[in-house]
């Protein structure tokens, strides 16, 4: 393999370890965050700062997994506090909050972001098995969330949190769950950016590509582990298979975030699931 | 002298600021819509009036164009973004809005470029004023005068026109408006047309204020906004303002306050989250959330 497609690789996984956490938070529990990014970076950063100081990957990866879920945790707070538009809201704010403080931060690197940062030792195709089996670790938690009685609680906290709360399921202990399980995984994914990169700004983890994590998600169907998956490869490695789409990448982002909720709202896995239904004649 | 000079850089960006987000105000207070893509409407402003001001040598010129084609694309976006996604969660039409920016904006960077575009002659931008030794430039006392006349316009225009009068009490009573035949469609058209001429009219000055118009012009203003009209009481166009205001101090205060620790542009969301996570309903006790 070429050190470029083990790159894009990379990326991809990274990128899949996003959407589907972002899709535990946004899709099964329907606390929508236009800020996922700045938990990625926040698990970054955890992961930098560990590695200049210990070099040891593991601790770099813990310290990556609890930065991510602690600050998520604290916005999970918000979420009890305030719903849909407005969550998103507060989530925007916390994304350009990050980014602000982060740029103003001299033992962070300030604007220009940490470098040097100590190699895994493993090159660059063993960070790629990693981040895949990250990733394929991340999925199967999402099936695994998606079929068990806590994403059952999840959908009813998403769908209407009156109803859930009849049931007797707490609806702010499960949003908090989701905003902590998400968030953790979004720093992991921060950790193995950083592995890969060993190179860091706070232009990484802005809200733009916040609101691309969002498409993606959106794009695959909120709520389907499968569709966001395919959505997350699909949109990563769009912009490498056709090159011009390379310098539109965010007229492409955008534009499909804007035509599949106006015209295919269920995104690609409805669209499957309708061909499905279409092919069995049923 | 140095206060001074701030609060004059303060009151001037704070009354931009109100220009810009009344437009905002305006569809939440009607249709409940964060309508992030505002800004959208904004770039488009500033970039209609640095071409056509360029093109053919008049800034006013270049305001009037751009106050005569933006009110058609916002009423465009009602139509066809707005409008089918009004069954859904509020969050849905705002995911959409946020879609809607982030294409616009590469759309302007991939038609006009990266780097922007600059007036060929902006005369506002070089003439000062000196005021018993405060500088205020030109531009900086256009955006104050614009602000004043906009707000007594709006407010002469809601409380002394029929239309004007129709359309405040379509916000507050959809039904009770419509039996007294006031047409809520053509309320809601109203509504984005003169809020998407308001917002080209701020997005105008701001270009004439740096003298660039790029990709990015709308970008951080237009989350500033949605943080201002959450700080002013969801659908208050006098809490618009006096937020505008308070956020325009505050920055520029803030900026040596605690500009060490916090970028400038991410003091508006420090605001807007701490008061969303003291009182979600706002200061007047409309319901947020």
């Amino acid at each position: 393999m070429s050190a470029y497609e083990v790159s894009i690789i990379s990326i991809v996984g990274i990128n899949v370890i996003l959407a589907v956490s972002l899709n535990m938070i946004s899709g099964f529990c329907g606390q929508v965050s236009l800020g996922h990014g700045a938990f990625f970076g926040a698990g970054a950063y955890a992961a930098a700062l560990a590695m200049v100081a210990t070099a040891s990957v593991p601790l770099a990866l813990v310290a990556a997994l609890v930065t991510g879920s602690l600050l998520g945790i604290v916005v999970g707070f918000a979420s009890l506090r305030v719903r849909s538009d407005f969550l998103a809201v507060t989530t925007i704010g916390v994304n350009f909050l990050f980014t602000g403080f982060v740029r103003k931060q001299a033992w962070l690197g300030g604007e220009m972001g940490i470098s040097g940062i100590p190699a895994t030792g493993l090159g660059a195709s063993g960070n790629m098995i990693m981040i895949l089996l990250f990733a394929a670790l991340t999925i199967a938690l999402s099936f695994h969330v998606s079929r068990s009685w806590m994403g059952f609680a999840f959908r009813a906290v998403g769908e209407d949190e009156g109803a859930a709360a009849t049931l007797g399921i707490n609806a702010g202990a499960y949003k908090l769950a989701a905003f902590g399980i998400g968030t953790a995984l979004a720093g992991l994914a921060g950790g193995l950016y950083t592995f890969f990169t060993q190179f860091i700004t706070a232009d990484a983890f802005d809200f733009i590509f916040s609101v691309m994590l969002m498409a993606m998600v959106v794009i695959g169907g909120i709520g389907s582990t499968a569709g966001v998956v395919v959505a997350a490869i699909g949109l990563t490695l769009l912009p490498e298979a056709i090159r011009f789409v390379n310098n539109y990448r965010l007229l492409v982002y955008g534009g499909l975030l804007v035509l599949v909720i106006r015209l295919a709202p269920g995104g690609l896995a409805a669209l499957a699931r309708s061909v499905v239904i279409r092919v069995r004649g049923t | 002298m140095y206060y001074i000079d701030l609060a004059v850089t303060g009151i001037s960006f704070g009354c931009m600021y109100a220009v810009m987000s009344v437009g905002l105000t305006l569809v939440y207070g009607l249709l409940r819509i964060l309508h992030v893509a505002h800004a959208a409407v904004f770039a488009l402003g500033a970039y209609v009036t640095v071409l056509v001001a360029n093109a053919s040598g008049s800034i006013a010129l270049g305001f009037l164009a751009s106050i005569a084609v933006t009110p058609l694309f916002g009423m465009a976006i009602y139509r066809l973004l707005y409008e089918p996604l009004l069954k859904y969660r509020p969050d849905v039409p705002m995911i959409a809005s946020v879609g809607l920016l982030v294409l616009m904006q590469d759309a302007f960077r991939i038609l006009f470029g990266e780097q922007g575009v600059t007036f060929h002659r902006n005369a506002f931008s070089f003439t000062t004023f000196n005021f018993a030794g405060i500088t205020v430039s030109a531009i900086q006392v256009a955006i104050v005068v614009t602000a004043a006349v906009v707000f007594t316009g709006l407010h002469l225009f809601t409380t002394r026109t029929r239309i004007g009068v129709g359309w405040r009490a379509t916000v507050s009573k959809p039904q009770i408006a419509a039996s007294f035949g006031v047409d809520p469609i053509k309320v809601r058209y109203l509504n984005f047309a003169i809020g998407s001429a308001l917002a080209a009219v701020a997005g105008g000055l701001v270009a004439l204020l740096n003298n660039l118009v790029d990709p990015t012009i709308g970008f951080v203003v237009s989350y500033k906004a949605l943080a201002i009209i959450v700080l002013g009481g969801l659908g208050s166009v006098r809490g618009t303002l006096v937020a505008s205001l308070v956020l325009g101090l505050v920055e520029s205060y803030g900026t040596i306050f605690i500009g060490a620790w916090l970028d400038r542009d991410a003091i508006a969301f420090l605001a807007l989250i701490l008061l969303l996570m003291i009182r979600p309903q706002g200061f007047t006790g409309a319901r947020a959330a």
